[in-house]
């Protein structure tokens, strides 16, 4: 982890504030997206390698979903400017996967005959997957580098 | 035995979640006697992973198969002490909301386990 700091401080020339993202509520989002992580990986990859055919597109999403995840937790914890943009731009891309997919799931049940980590908006998951992207959203625009962020 | 241990740990993730949670509300961070707490906690579910493991090898089936209990069982014993270490890191109320976030995972767990093992 030490060399990836190094690398942003040098990298974009900022200052590399380490930690920036995970300090403070950012631990808390951390926690839940590595807790997230771990959920739909694991489910994902069990269901894959034993029962693939029988919801080939759930078990799919779900893999998606957890690569989503894991990404989004990368850039946390790396925390510079360019990794803050990056997890935007994820975090945007997965609170439309949870809308698209919890309403495809309530609209046409039938094209998932098992749960995805995203079907009926994570109600399994205590609808903690439609929350994490609004709120890490908001603490991602909040944590913005004053400086850099004047015009760019 | 299975059974009254998922309750017991379920019903102390729940009272660790609640004692962190207050500490949250308080505005403090974790202090050394929560981490006695997830340390308790931590070695309930430690207990669980040994006793389901036994019960495996006895040659008892979990209803929804062995893998996905032996994964959830892995995942109840790693989380509050995960949660805890995020804590230590974070010495603020956040670190306290993280370890009470940790307490309500650990619970969810606990229910899934039950139902997995088919209580």
């Amino acid at each position: 982890m030490t060399s990836g700091e190094a690398e942003v401080a040098t990298g974009d020339g900022s200052t590399g504030r380490s930690g920036r993202l995970t300090s403070g509520p950012g631990t808390l989002l951390v926690w839940l997206y590595g807790v997230m992580v771990v959920g739909a990986v694991s489910r994902s990859a069990y269901q894959i390698a034993t029962e693939f055919d029988r919801a080939p597109l759930a078990y799919s999403l779900s893999a998606v979903a957890g690569v989503v995840y894991g990404f989004i937790t990368y850039t946390l914890v790396r925390g510079s400017e360019g990794a803050r943009r990056a997890a935007q731009v994820c975090c945007a891309a997965e609170l439309a996967g949870v809308l698209i997919v919890g309403t495809w799931t309530l609209i046409e049940p039938s094209a998932f005959p098992d749960a995805t980590v995203w079907s009926k908006y994570g109600m399994g998951y205590v609808f903690i997957p439609v929350l994490l992207p609004v709120s890490a959203l908001y603490w991602l625009r909040r944590s913005r580098d004053p400086e850099r962020s004047v015009r760019g | 035995m299975l059974d009254a241990l998922t309750l017991v740990t379920g019903v102390a993730a729940l009272l660790l979640a609640a004692w962190c949670g207050w500490a949250a509300y308080r505005d403090q961070p974790t202090k050394d006697w929560h981490f006695i707490g997830m340390a308790v906690v931590s070695v309930l579910a430690l207990v669980q992973l040994v006793i389901g493991i036994v019960q495996l090898a006895r040659g008892e089936k979990p209803d929804q198969g062995t893998t996905i209990f032996v994964a959830y069982l892995l995942g109840a014993f790693a989380c509050v002490p995960a949660a805890g270490f995020m804590s230590l890191g974070e010495r603020t109320r956040w670190g306290s909301v993280t370890a009470a976030a940790g307490g309500v995972v650990l619970a969810v767990l606990e229910v899934r386990l039950h139902d997995i093992w088919g209580g």
